[in-house]
Protein backbone atom coordinates (compact mmCIF):
# COMPACT_ATOMS: atom_id res chain seq x y z
CA UNK A 1 0.00 0.00 0.00
CA UNK A 2 1.58 3.10 -1.16
CA UNK A 3 2.01 6.01 1.23
CA UNK A 4 -0.33 8.38 -0.38
CA UNK A 5 -3.19 5.96 -0.19
CA UNK A 6 -2.64 5.12 3.73
CA UNK A 7 -3.14 8.67 4.66
CA UNK A 8 -5.99 9.26 2.54
CA UNK A 9 -7.35 6.68 4.09
CA UNK A 10 -6.68 7.17 7.64
CA UNK A 11 -7.99 10.11 6.72
CA UNK A 12 -11.53 8.82 5.71
CA UNK A 13 -12.24 6.41 8.70
CA UNK A 14 -11.18 9.25 10.96
CA UNK A 15 -13.46 11.71 9.23
CA UNK A 16 -16.35 9.00 9.53
CA UNK A 17 -15.74 8.62 13.36
CA UNK A 18 -16.35 12.80 13.54
CA UNK A 19 -18.79 12.50 11.58
CA UNK A 20 -20.51 9.58 13.38
CA UNK A 21 -19.96 11.47 16.93
CA UNK A 22 -20.53 14.94 15.96
CA UNK A 23 -24.26 13.98 14.78
CA UNK A 24 -25.43 11.71 17.91
CA UNK A 25 -29.32 12.83 18.46
CA UNK A 26 -30.65 15.74 16.25
CA UNK A 27 -33.70 17.28 17.67
CA UNK A 28 -36.36 16.24 15.04
CA UNK A 29 -37.33 20.25 14.44
CA UNK A 30 -33.43 20.73 13.15
CA UNK A 31 -34.01 16.99 10.76
CA UNK A 32 -34.68 18.45 7.56
CA UNK A 33 -31.94 21.98 7.60
CA UNK A 34 -29.46 19.40 8.70
CA UNK A 35 -29.89 17.29 6.24
CA UNK A 36 -30.22 20.22 3.94
CA UNK A 37 -26.78 21.66 5.60
CA UNK A 38 -25.06 18.28 5.37
CA UNK A 39 -26.10 18.11 1.38
CA UNK A 40 -24.93 21.67 1.13
CA UNK A 41 -21.04 20.32 2.66
CA UNK A 42 -21.19 17.52 -0.30
CA UNK A 43 -20.82 20.71 -2.86
CA UNK A 44 -17.29 20.67 -2.02
CA UNK A 45 -16.99 18.20 -4.79
CA UNK A 46 -17.18 21.58 -6.82
CA UNK A 47 -13.11 21.31 -5.96
CA UNK A 48 -12.98 18.64 -7.59
CA UNK A 49 -14.58 20.28 -10.90
CA UNK A 50 -11.75 22.78 -11.23
CA UNK A 51 -9.23 19.98 -10.66
CA UNK A 52 -10.90 18.22 -13.99
CA UNK A 53 -11.41 21.50 -15.71
CA UNK A 54 -7.44 22.14 -15.25
CA UNK A 55 -6.63 19.32 -17.36
CA UNK A 56 -9.22 19.00 -19.99
CA UNK A 57 -8.02 19.67 -23.24
CA UNK A 58 -9.92 17.83 -25.69
CA UNK A 59 -13.80 18.27 -26.22
CA UNK A 60 -15.14 15.82 -24.67
CA UNK A 61 -12.84 16.25 -21.96
CA UNK A 62 -14.56 20.01 -21.64
CA UNK A 63 -18.18 18.25 -22.05
CA UNK A 64 -17.19 16.70 -18.74
CA UNK A 65 -15.37 19.31 -17.08
CA UNK A 66 -18.51 21.50 -17.75
CA UNK A 67 -21.00 18.91 -16.63
CA UNK A 68 -19.03 18.59 -13.11
CA UNK A 69 -18.71 22.28 -12.64
CA UNK A 70 -22.34 23.14 -13.28
CA UNK A 71 -23.55 20.53 -11.48
CA UNK A 72 -21.39 21.23 -8.45
CA UNK A 73 -21.98 24.58 -8.23
CA UNK A 74 -26.11 23.91 -8.41
CA UNK A 75 -25.29 21.68 -5.60
CA UNK A 76 -22.96 23.63 -3.00
CA UNK A 77 -24.85 27.40 -4.19
CA UNK A 78 -28.09 26.30 -3.85
CA UNK A 79 -27.85 23.62 -0.71
CA UNK A 80 -26.31 26.95 1.58
CA UNK A 81 -28.94 29.59 0.24
CA UNK A 82 -31.93 27.28 0.93
CA UNK A 83 -30.26 25.79 4.46
CA UNK A 84 -29.92 29.49 5.11
CA UNK A 85 -33.35 30.54 4.12
CA UNK A 86 -34.91 27.73 5.97
CA UNK A 87 -32.62 28.38 9.91
CA UNK A 88 -33.08 31.96 9.41
CA UNK A 89 -37.18 31.40 9.92
CA UNK A 90 -36.48 30.00 13.28
CA UNK A 91 -34.58 33.59 14.73
CA UNK A 92 -37.05 35.92 13.52
CA UNK A 93 -38.06 38.44 16.46
CA UNK A 94 -40.20 37.21 18.75
CA UNK A 95 -43.54 38.54 19.44
CA UNK A 96 -44.23 39.11 23.04
CA UNK A 97 -45.35 35.42 24.60
CA UNK A 98 -45.49 36.71 28.31
CA UNK A 99 -49.22 35.79 28.54
CA UNK A 100 -48.32 32.13 27.74
CA UNK A 101 -45.34 32.10 30.35
CA UNK A 102 -47.87 33.54 33.36
CA UNK A 103 -49.73 30.36 32.55
CA UNK A 104 -47.00 27.75 33.49
CA UNK B 1 6.41 19.76 -0.63
CA UNK B 2 6.41 23.04 -2.80
CA UNK B 3 4.99 26.21 -0.52
CA UNK B 4 2.03 25.97 -2.45
CA UNK B 5 0.57 22.50 -1.28
CA UNK B 6 1.76 23.20 2.14
CA UNK B 7 -0.23 26.35 1.96
CA UNK B 8 -3.31 24.16 0.00
CA UNK B 9 -3.16 21.69 2.91
CA UNK B 10 -3.81 24.18 5.45
CA UNK B 11 -6.20 25.87 4.26
CA UNK B 12 -8.08 22.43 3.73
CA UNK B 13 -7.23 21.66 6.87
CA UNK B 14 -9.14 25.14 8.06
CA UNK B 15 -11.99 24.73 5.62
CA UNK B 16 -12.67 20.55 7.02
CA UNK B 17 -12.45 22.27 10.46
CA UNK B 18 -15.09 25.24 9.61
CA UNK B 19 -17.63 21.72 8.52
CA UNK B 20 -17.41 19.93 11.58
CA UNK B 21 -18.24 22.74 13.88
CA UNK B 22 -21.05 23.92 11.81
CA UNK B 23 -22.62 20.54 11.77
CA UNK B 24 -21.74 20.74 15.72
CA UNK B 25 -23.45 24.11 15.78
CA UNK B 26 -26.44 23.11 13.63
CA UNK B 27 -27.48 20.32 16.00
CA UNK B 28 -29.02 23.41 18.68
CA UNK B 29 -31.62 25.67 17.58
CA UNK B 30 -30.06 28.93 18.51
CA UNK B 31 -26.52 28.14 16.73
CA UNK B 32 -27.55 26.36 14.31
CA UNK B 33 -27.75 29.27 11.27
CA UNK B 34 -24.12 30.69 12.24
CA UNK B 35 -23.23 26.51 11.63
CA UNK B 36 -24.89 26.54 8.75
CA UNK B 37 -22.27 30.13 8.05
CA UNK B 38 -19.66 28.66 9.08
CA UNK B 39 -19.40 25.80 6.68
CA UNK B 40 -20.07 28.10 4.13
CA UNK B 41 -17.04 29.81 5.38
CA UNK B 42 -14.97 26.76 4.71
CA UNK B 43 -16.77 26.49 1.28
CA UNK B 44 -15.13 29.43 0.57
CA UNK B 45 -12.01 29.03 1.63
CA UNK B 46 -11.42 25.63 0.09
CA UNK B 47 -13.06 27.30 -3.12
CA UNK B 48 -10.57 30.35 -2.98
CA UNK B 49 -7.32 27.66 -2.98
CA UNK B 50 -8.66 25.80 -5.56
CA UNK B 51 -8.47 29.03 -7.74
CA UNK B 52 -4.64 29.93 -6.52
CA UNK B 53 -3.68 26.42 -7.48
CA UNK B 54 -4.80 26.00 -10.66
CA UNK B 55 -3.56 29.48 -11.56
CA UNK B 56 -0.26 29.12 -10.05
CA UNK B 57 0.25 25.48 -11.91
CA UNK B 58 -0.69 27.19 -15.03
CA UNK B 59 -2.16 24.06 -16.61
CA UNK B 60 -5.65 24.98 -17.57
CA UNK B 61 -6.22 25.87 -21.34
CA UNK B 62 -8.07 29.13 -22.21
CA UNK B 63 -11.18 26.93 -23.32
CA UNK B 64 -10.85 25.37 -19.63
CA UNK B 65 -11.29 28.60 -18.08
CA UNK B 66 -14.59 29.33 -20.48
CA UNK B 67 -15.92 25.62 -19.72
CA UNK B 68 -15.43 25.78 -15.80
CA UNK B 69 -16.99 29.86 -15.73
CA UNK B 70 -19.24 28.98 -17.46
CA UNK B 71 -20.56 25.91 -15.61
CA UNK B 72 -20.11 27.40 -12.47
CA UNK B 73 -21.69 30.67 -13.34
CA UNK B 74 -25.21 29.10 -14.84
CA UNK B 75 -24.63 26.65 -11.80
CA UNK B 76 -24.75 29.18 -9.44
CA UNK B 77 -27.34 30.76 -10.84
CA UNK B 78 -29.38 28.26 -10.97
CA UNK B 79 -28.94 26.78 -7.37
CA UNK B 80 -29.38 30.01 -6.11
CA UNK B 81 -32.31 31.45 -8.24
CA UNK B 82 -34.33 28.00 -7.20
CA UNK B 83 -33.34 28.11 -3.54
CA UNK B 84 -34.38 31.58 -3.23
CA UNK B 85 -37.51 31.01 -4.58
CA UNK B 86 -38.77 27.41 -3.68
CA UNK B 87 -42.04 27.87 -1.54
CA UNK B 88 -41.41 25.95 2.09
CA UNK B 89 -43.58 23.16 1.02
CA UNK B 90 -41.46 22.00 -1.79
CA UNK B 91 -37.82 21.94 -0.04
CA UNK B 92 -37.74 18.14 0.52
CA UNK B 93 -37.88 17.74 -3.41
CA UNK B 94 -35.21 21.14 -3.94
CA UNK B 95 -32.90 19.55 -1.40
CA UNK B 96 -33.04 16.05 -3.03
CA UNK B 97 -32.45 18.01 -6.51
CA UNK B 98 -29.44 19.34 -5.16
CA UNK B 99 -28.23 15.83 -4.00
CA UNK B 100 -28.96 14.48 -7.36
CA UNK B 101 -26.80 17.04 -8.71
CA UNK B 102 -23.88 16.66 -5.90
CA UNK B 103 -23.65 12.75 -6.84
CA UNK B 104 -23.71 14.00 -10.52
CA UNK B 105 -20.53 16.01 -10.36
CA UNK B 106 -18.92 13.57 -7.82
CA UNK B 107 -19.53 10.89 -10.81
CA UNK B 108 -18.14 13.29 -13.49
CA UNK B 109 -14.78 13.25 -11.49
CA UNK B 110 -14.25 9.79 -11.79
CA UNK B 111 -15.44 9.22 -15.29
CA UNK B 112 -13.16 12.37 -16.28
CA UNK B 113 -9.90 10.89 -14.35
CA UNK B 114 -10.92 6.93 -16.05
CA UNK B 115 -11.25 8.53 -19.17
CA UNK B 116 -7.90 10.21 -19.39
CA UNK B 117 -5.89 7.08 -18.74
CA UNK B 118 -8.29 4.78 -20.98
CA UNK B 119 -6.71 2.99 -23.97
CA UNK B 120 -4.68 0.10 -22.10
CA UNK B 121 -3.15 1.45 -19.09
CA UNK B 122 -2.72 -0.48 -16.43
CA UNK B 123 -4.00 0.71 -13.42
CA UNK B 124 -3.12 -0.18 -9.88
CA UNK B 125 -6.36 -0.73 -7.37
CA UNK B 126 -5.30 1.87 -5.49
CA UNK B 127 -6.43 3.99 -8.14
CA UNK B 128 -9.06 1.82 -10.20
CA UNK B 129 -11.46 1.06 -6.64
CA UNK B 130 -11.85 4.71 -5.62
CA UNK B 131 -12.89 5.12 -9.11
CA UNK B 132 -15.14 2.49 -9.24
CA UNK B 133 -16.84 3.31 -5.75
CA UNK B 134 -17.28 7.10 -6.62
CA UNK B 135 -18.58 6.36 -10.60
CA UNK B 136 -21.14 3.35 -9.28
CA UNK B 137 -22.16 5.19 -5.73
CA UNK B 138 -21.95 8.71 -7.68
CA UNK B 139 -24.31 7.64 -10.51
CA UNK B 140 -26.91 5.53 -8.30
CA UNK B 141 -27.64 8.75 -6.45
CA UNK B 142 -27.83 10.70 -9.44
CA UNK B 143 -30.91 8.47 -10.77
CA UNK B 144 -32.02 7.73 -7.41
CA UNK B 145 -32.55 11.31 -6.38
CA UNK B 146 -33.87 12.23 -9.47
CA UNK B 147 -36.75 9.98 -9.12
CA UNK B 148 -37.15 10.53 -5.00
CA UNK B 149 -37.52 14.84 -6.55
CA UNK B 150 -40.13 13.29 -9.18
CA UNK B 151 -42.38 11.28 -6.51
CA UNK B 152 -41.81 14.12 -3.88
CA UNK B 153 -42.80 16.89 -6.36
CA UNK B 154 -45.65 14.58 -8.03
CA UNK B 155 -44.30 14.00 -11.75
CA UNK B 156 -43.84 10.57 -10.86
CA UNK B 157 -46.36 8.65 -8.76
CA UNK B 158 -45.95 8.65 -5.15
CA UNK B 159 -47.21 5.09 -5.03
CA UNK B 160 -44.58 2.18 -5.54
CA UNK B 161 -43.93 1.43 -8.92
CA UNK B 162 -43.65 -2.27 -9.34
CA UNK B 163 -43.92 -4.95 -12.65
CA UNK B 164 -43.35 -8.22 -13.38
CA UNK B 165 -39.99 -9.48 -13.60
CA UNK B 166 -38.74 -6.47 -11.36
CA UNK B 167 -36.55 -8.95 -9.14
CA UNK B 168 -35.28 -10.42 -12.27
CA UNK B 169 -33.97 -7.20 -13.31
CA UNK B 170 -32.26 -6.23 -10.34
CA UNK B 171 -30.14 -9.08 -10.13
CA UNK B 172 -29.36 -8.69 -13.37
CA UNK B 173 -28.13 -5.03 -12.92
CA UNK B 174 -26.53 -6.45 -9.65
CA UNK B 175 -24.48 -8.71 -11.58
CA UNK B 176 -23.90 -5.87 -14.84
CA UNK B 177 -22.39 -3.79 -11.43
CA UNK B 178 -19.74 -6.72 -10.18
CA UNK B 179 -18.85 -7.33 -13.87
CA UNK B 180 -17.48 -4.10 -14.89
CA UNK B 181 -16.14 -3.06 -11.45
CA UNK B 182 -14.35 -6.75 -12.22
CA UNK B 183 -13.25 -5.11 -15.17
CA UNK B 184 -11.90 -1.93 -14.62
CA UNK B 185 -10.32 -3.48 -11.49
CA UNK B 186 -8.86 -6.32 -13.29
CA UNK B 187 -7.87 -5.33 -17.21
CA UNK B 188 -5.97 -2.34 -18.57
CA UNK B 189 -8.25 0.65 -18.98
CA UNK B 190 -10.97 0.68 -21.59
CA UNK B 191 -13.30 3.34 -21.26
CA UNK B 192 -16.60 0.43 -22.40
CA UNK B 193 -16.01 -1.25 -19.22
CA UNK B 194 -16.56 2.39 -17.44
CA UNK B 195 -19.69 3.40 -19.14
CA UNK B 196 -21.00 -0.22 -18.77
CA UNK B 197 -21.14 0.42 -14.51
CA UNK B 198 -22.24 3.90 -14.98
CA UNK B 199 -25.07 2.80 -17.14
CA UNK B 200 -25.67 -0.15 -15.10
CA UNK B 201 -25.51 2.42 -11.91
CA UNK B 202 -28.06 4.77 -13.03
CA UNK B 203 -30.68 1.77 -13.64
CA UNK B 204 -29.95 0.74 -10.36
CA UNK B 205 -30.53 3.90 -8.84
CA UNK B 206 -34.24 4.22 -10.66
CA UNK B 207 -34.48 0.26 -9.55
CA UNK B 208 -34.14 1.06 -6.08
CA UNK B 209 -36.26 4.39 -5.90
CA UNK B 210 -39.34 3.51 -8.11
CA UNK B 211 -40.73 0.86 -5.73
CA UNK B 212 -40.36 3.12 -2.60
CA UNK B 213 -43.94 4.66 -2.08
CA UNK B 214 -43.98 8.80 -1.37
CA UNK B 215 -44.37 9.32 2.57
CA UNK B 216 -41.28 7.37 2.96
CA UNK B 217 -39.25 9.61 0.41
CA UNK B 218 -37.32 11.88 2.57
CA UNK B 219 -35.76 9.25 4.53
CA UNK B 220 -34.21 8.29 1.42
CA UNK B 221 -33.69 11.16 0.25
CA UNK B 222 -31.63 11.42 3.55
CA UNK B 223 -29.91 7.90 2.44
CA UNK B 224 -28.92 8.96 -0.33
CA UNK B 225 -27.56 12.10 0.49
CA UNK B 226 -25.46 10.01 2.60
CA UNK B 227 -24.40 8.06 -0.29
CA UNK B 228 -23.28 11.27 -1.97
CA UNK B 229 -20.91 11.82 0.20
CA UNK B 230 -19.48 8.76 0.05
CA UNK B 231 -18.93 9.44 -3.71
CA UNK B 232 -17.21 12.34 -3.16
CA UNK B 233 -15.04 11.00 -0.40
CA UNK B 234 -13.90 8.52 -3.26
CA UNK B 235 -13.53 11.30 -5.94
CA UNK B 236 -11.25 12.93 -3.12
CA UNK B 237 -9.31 9.77 -3.37
CA UNK B 238 -9.06 9.66 -7.08
CA UNK B 239 -8.46 13.30 -7.38
CA UNK B 240 -5.75 13.63 -4.68
CA UNK B 241 -7.64 16.12 -2.71
CA UNK B 242 -7.94 15.94 0.93
CA UNK B 243 -10.73 18.15 1.66
CA UNK B 244 -13.32 15.79 -0.50
CA UNK B 245 -12.28 13.21 1.17
CA UNK B 246 -12.91 14.73 4.85
CA UNK B 247 -16.37 16.54 4.19
CA UNK B 248 -17.48 13.34 1.58
CA UNK B 249 -16.75 10.91 5.00
CA UNK B 250 -18.15 13.73 7.33
CA UNK B 251 -21.31 13.82 5.63
CA UNK B 252 -21.84 9.85 4.25
CA UNK B 253 -21.28 9.33 8.10
CA UNK B 254 -23.64 12.29 9.63
CA UNK B 255 -26.06 11.59 6.95
CA UNK B 256 -26.45 7.99 7.44
CA UNK B 257 -27.17 8.84 11.63
CA UNK B 258 -29.87 11.17 10.55
CA UNK B 259 -31.22 8.43 7.91
CA UNK B 260 -31.72 5.59 11.14
CA UNK B 261 -32.72 9.00 13.21
CA UNK B 262 -35.89 10.13 10.72
CA UNK B 263 -36.37 6.62 10.28
CA UNK B 264 -37.23 5.67 13.75
CA UNK B 265 -39.40 8.89 14.14
CA UNK B 266 -41.03 7.55 11.65
CA UNK B 267 -41.66 4.55 13.16
CA UNK B 268 -39.58 2.64 10.08
CA UNK B 269 -36.90 0.61 9.81
CA UNK B 270 -34.56 1.68 7.04
CA UNK B 271 -34.60 -1.74 5.48
CA UNK B 272 -38.12 -2.18 5.57
CA UNK B 273 -38.12 1.09 3.65
CA UNK B 274 -36.09 -0.18 1.03
CA UNK B 275 -38.18 -3.67 -0.11
CA UNK B 276 -40.57 -0.80 -0.68
CA UNK B 277 -44.23 -1.23 -1.72
CA UNK B 278 -45.48 -0.31 1.67
CA UNK B 279 -46.99 3.25 2.21
CA UNK B 280 -48.31 5.47 -1.25
CA UNK B 281 -48.23 8.67 1.25
CA UNK B 282 -50.93 9.83 -1.20
CA UNK B 283 -53.57 8.39 1.30
CA UNK B 284 -53.97 11.88 3.03
CA UNK B 285 -55.33 12.92 -0.96
CA UNK B 286 -57.28 9.35 -2.04
CA UNK B 287 -60.74 9.65 -0.88
CA UNK B 288 -62.41 6.37 -1.25
CA UNK B 289 -63.14 5.70 2.15
CA UNK B 290 -63.03 2.19 3.95
CA UNK B 291 -65.16 0.89 6.39
CA UNK B 292 -66.45 4.12 7.75
CA UNK B 293 -66.69 3.62 11.64
CA UNK B 294 -70.05 4.31 12.85
CA UNK B 295 -70.74 7.36 15.55
CA UNK B 296 -68.98 9.60 13.71
CA UNK B 297 -69.77 13.41 14.24
CA UNK B 298 -70.16 15.66 12.37
CA UNK B 299 -69.82 19.76 12.44
CA UNK B 300 -69.98 22.80 10.63
CA UNK B 301 -67.79 25.92 10.34
CA UNK B 302 -70.35 27.95 12.36
CA UNK B 303 -69.66 25.52 15.92
CA UNK B 304 -66.18 25.13 15.30
CA UNK B 305 -66.03 29.05 15.71
CA UNK B 306 -68.00 29.09 18.20
CA UNK B 307 -66.27 26.42 20.36
CA UNK B 308 -62.84 28.37 19.41
CA UNK B 309 -64.37 31.71 20.92
CA UNK B 310 -65.35 30.56 24.15
CA UNK B 311 -62.62 28.37 24.91
CA UNK B 312 -59.30 29.41 27.25
CA UNK B 313 -56.63 26.74 26.04
CA UNK B 314 -56.68 25.86 22.51
CA UNK B 315 -54.24 23.22 20.92
CA UNK B 316 -53.61 23.15 17.00
CA UNK B 317 -51.88 19.86 15.29
CA UNK B 318 -50.88 20.41 12.10
CA UNK B 319 -50.17 17.27 9.82
CA UNK B 320 -49.59 16.26 6.08
CA UNK B 321 -52.55 17.49 5.06
CA UNK B 322 -51.99 21.12 6.23
CA UNK B 323 -48.77 21.00 4.55
CA UNK B 324 -50.28 19.35 1.35
CA UNK B 325 -53.21 22.20 1.33
CA UNK B 326 -50.51 24.78 1.75
CA UNK B 327 -52.83 26.22 4.41
CA UNK B 328 -49.70 27.30 6.87
CA UNK B 329 -51.29 30.98 6.51
CA UNK B 330 -54.60 30.42 7.55
CA UNK B 331 -53.74 28.22 10.50
CA UNK B 332 -51.41 31.59 11.67
CA UNK B 333 -54.09 33.77 10.93
CA UNK B 334 -56.43 31.72 13.18
CA UNK B 335 -54.11 31.43 15.93
CA UNK B 336 -53.17 35.32 15.75
CA UNK B 337 -56.88 35.92 15.70
CA UNK B 338 -57.39 33.62 18.82
CA UNK B 339 -54.54 34.99 20.41
CA UNK B 340 -55.18 38.52 20.13
CA UNK B 341 -58.78 37.96 21.96
CA UNK B 342 -56.78 36.35 25.13
CA UNK B 343 -57.25 33.10 24.26
CA UNK B 344 -54.05 30.75 24.99
CA UNK B 345 -52.78 29.04 21.55
CA UNK B 346 -50.27 26.80 21.14
CA UNK B 347 -49.10 23.99 18.31
CA UNK B 348 -48.39 20.49 19.17
CA UNK B 349 -45.96 19.12 16.83
CA UNK B 350 -45.38 15.44 15.99
CA UNK B 351 -41.98 14.68 15.68
CA UNK B 352 -42.88 13.24 11.63
CA UNK B 353 -45.87 15.44 11.16
CA UNK B 354 -45.48 17.26 7.51
CA UNK B 355 -43.11 15.82 4.85
CA UNK B 356 -40.46 15.23 6.70
CA UNK B 357 -38.91 15.41 10.43
CA UNK B 358 -38.62 19.08 11.55
CA UNK B 359 -41.16 20.11 8.36
CA UNK B 360 -43.77 21.36 10.13
CA UNK B 361 -41.63 23.80 12.33
CA UNK B 362 -40.12 25.36 9.41
CA UNK B 363 -43.58 26.02 7.09
CA UNK B 364 -44.97 27.61 10.73
CA UNK B 365 -42.07 29.39 11.48
CA UNK B 366 -42.07 30.66 7.43
CA UNK B 367 -45.78 32.49 8.84
CA UNK B 368 -44.35 33.86 11.51
CA UNK B 369 -45.73 31.55 14.43
CA UNK B 370 -43.24 32.42 17.11
CA UNK B 371 -41.14 29.24 18.04
CA UNK B 372 -42.23 28.92 21.34
CA UNK B 373 -45.98 28.42 20.53
CA UNK B 374 -44.85 25.23 18.65
CA UNK B 375 -44.76 22.52 21.39
CA UNK B 376 -42.78 19.19 21.23
CA UNK B 377 -44.55 16.03 21.58
CA UNK B 378 -43.33 15.28 24.91
CA UNK B 379 -44.44 19.11 26.27
CA UNK B 380 -47.71 19.09 24.41
CA UNK B 381 -48.60 15.81 25.79
CA UNK B 382 -48.50 17.31 29.14
CA UNK B 383 -50.81 20.12 28.11
CA UNK B 384 -53.77 18.13 26.58
CA UNK B 385 -55.77 17.38 29.69
CA UNK B 386 -55.98 21.19 30.61
CA UNK B 387 -56.73 22.31 26.87
CA UNK B 388 -60.36 22.99 25.88
CA UNK B 389 -60.32 21.83 22.12
CA UNK B 390 -57.85 20.98 20.02
CA UNK B 391 -58.32 21.48 16.79
CA UNK B 392 -56.45 18.29 14.27
CA UNK B 393 -55.99 19.63 10.83
CA UNK B 394 -54.92 17.11 8.48
CA UNK B 395 -52.83 14.24 11.22
CA UNK B 396 -53.85 11.04 11.66
CA UNK B 397 -51.75 8.59 12.47
CA UNK B 398 -50.10 10.82 14.82
CA UNK B 399 -52.97 10.88 16.87
CA UNK B 400 -53.95 7.63 16.64
CA UNK B 401 -55.27 6.10 20.12
CA UNK B 402 -54.67 2.48 18.87
CA UNK B 403 -50.58 3.11 18.93
CA UNK B 404 -51.37 2.62 22.64
CA UNK B 405 -52.44 -1.05 22.12
CA UNK B 406 -50.15 -3.87 20.51
CA UNK B 407 -51.01 -5.79 17.30
CA UNK B 408 -51.26 -3.45 14.97
CA UNK B 409 -49.42 -1.40 12.10
CA UNK B 410 -48.88 1.22 14.14
CA UNK B 411 -48.01 -0.34 17.93
CA UNK B 412 -45.56 1.42 19.89
CA UNK B 413 -45.23 4.74 17.62
CA UNK B 414 -44.92 7.53 20.40
CA UNK B 415 -48.37 9.52 19.84
CA UNK B 416 -49.73 13.09 20.19
CA UNK B 417 -52.45 12.24 23.30
CA UNK B 418 -55.02 14.53 21.67
CA UNK B 419 -57.87 12.37 23.26
CA UNK B 420 -57.00 13.63 26.65
CA UNK B 421 -58.32 16.80 25.84
CA UNK B 422 -61.92 18.51 26.84
CA UNK B 423 -63.37 18.62 22.79
CA UNK B 424 -61.67 17.15 19.71
CA UNK B 425 -62.36 18.72 16.18
CA UNK B 426 -60.75 17.13 12.94
CA UNK B 427 -60.28 18.98 9.98
CA UNK B 428 -59.98 15.94 6.84
CA UNK B 429 -60.63 15.92 3.99
CA UNK B 430 -62.77 12.25 4.47
CA UNK B 431 -62.51 9.27 6.08
CA UNK B 432 -59.84 7.37 4.45
CA UNK B 433 -57.12 6.19 7.03
CA UNK B 434 -53.77 7.71 7.23
CA UNK B 435 -50.55 6.64 5.96
CA UNK B 436 -50.40 3.49 7.83
CA UNK B 437 -53.56 2.07 6.77
CA UNK B 438 -54.65 1.70 10.32
CA UNK B 439 -58.61 2.74 11.12
CA UNK B 440 -58.56 5.91 13.54
CA UNK B 441 -60.71 5.19 16.60
CA UNK B 442 -60.40 9.17 17.54
CA UNK B 443 -62.77 10.04 14.71
CA UNK B 444 -65.45 8.48 16.54
CA UNK B 445 -64.95 8.96 20.29
CA UNK B 446 -67.86 10.88 21.83
CA UNK B 447 -65.37 14.34 22.53
CA UNK B 448 -64.17 14.19 18.82
CA UNK B 449 -66.08 16.10 15.89
CA UNK B 450 -65.10 16.13 12.10
CA UNK B 451 -65.46 18.60 9.69
CA UNK B 452 -64.98 17.52 6.24
CA UNK B 453 -62.72 19.96 4.26
CA UNK B 454 -59.81 20.78 2.81
CA UNK B 455 -57.55 22.29 5.29
CA UNK B 456 -57.17 25.48 3.64
CA UNK B 457 -60.75 26.24 2.84
CA UNK B 458 -61.99 24.78 5.90
CA UNK B 459 -59.60 27.24 8.01
CA UNK B 460 -61.05 30.31 6.07
CA UNK B 461 -64.21 29.36 7.07
CA UNK B 462 -63.89 29.07 10.74
CA UNK B 463 -61.73 32.44 10.71
CA UNK B 464 -64.84 33.83 9.11
CA UNK B 465 -67.34 32.17 11.83
CA UNK B 466 -64.74 32.48 14.87
CA UNK B 467 -64.29 36.48 13.80
CA UNK B 468 -68.69 36.78 14.17
CA UNK B 469 -68.61 34.75 17.61
CA UNK B 470 -65.52 37.29 19.13
CA UNK B 471 -66.95 40.59 17.48
CA UNK B 472 -70.44 39.97 19.21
Amino acid sequence: MSQELYTNLAIFVMSLLVGFEVMSKIPSTLQTPMMSGANAIHGVVVVGAFVIAAEANSWIFYVLAFLGAFFAAVNVAGGYTVTDRMLGMFNRPKKSASKEDENK
Amino acid sequence: MSALTTVASLVYLISAVCYVIGVHLMRSPKTARRGNGLSAVGMFLAVIMIVITIIAEGKITGTGWVVLILGLALGVWYGVARARKVPMTDVPQLVSLFNAVGGGAAAVIGIFDYAVKAGGTHLSVAFSLPVLLDVIIGGITFSGSLIATGKLSGHVPGKPITFPGARLVNVLVVIAILVAAWLMIGLPTNVWFMVLGLIASLVFGLLMTLPIGGADMPVVVSLLNAFTGLAVAFAGFVIDNQVLIIAGALVGAAGTILTLQMADAMNRSVANILAGGFGTGDSATNSTATEVPVNVKETSADDIGLQLAYANNVMIVPGYGLAAAQAQHEVAELAKLLTDNGINVNYAIHPVAGRMPGHMNVLLADVNVPYDQMKQMEEANSMFENTDVSLVIGANDVTNPLARESGNAISGMPILDVDKSKSVVVIKRSMSTGYAGVQNPLFSMDNTQMFFSDAKKGLADIIASTKEYINQ
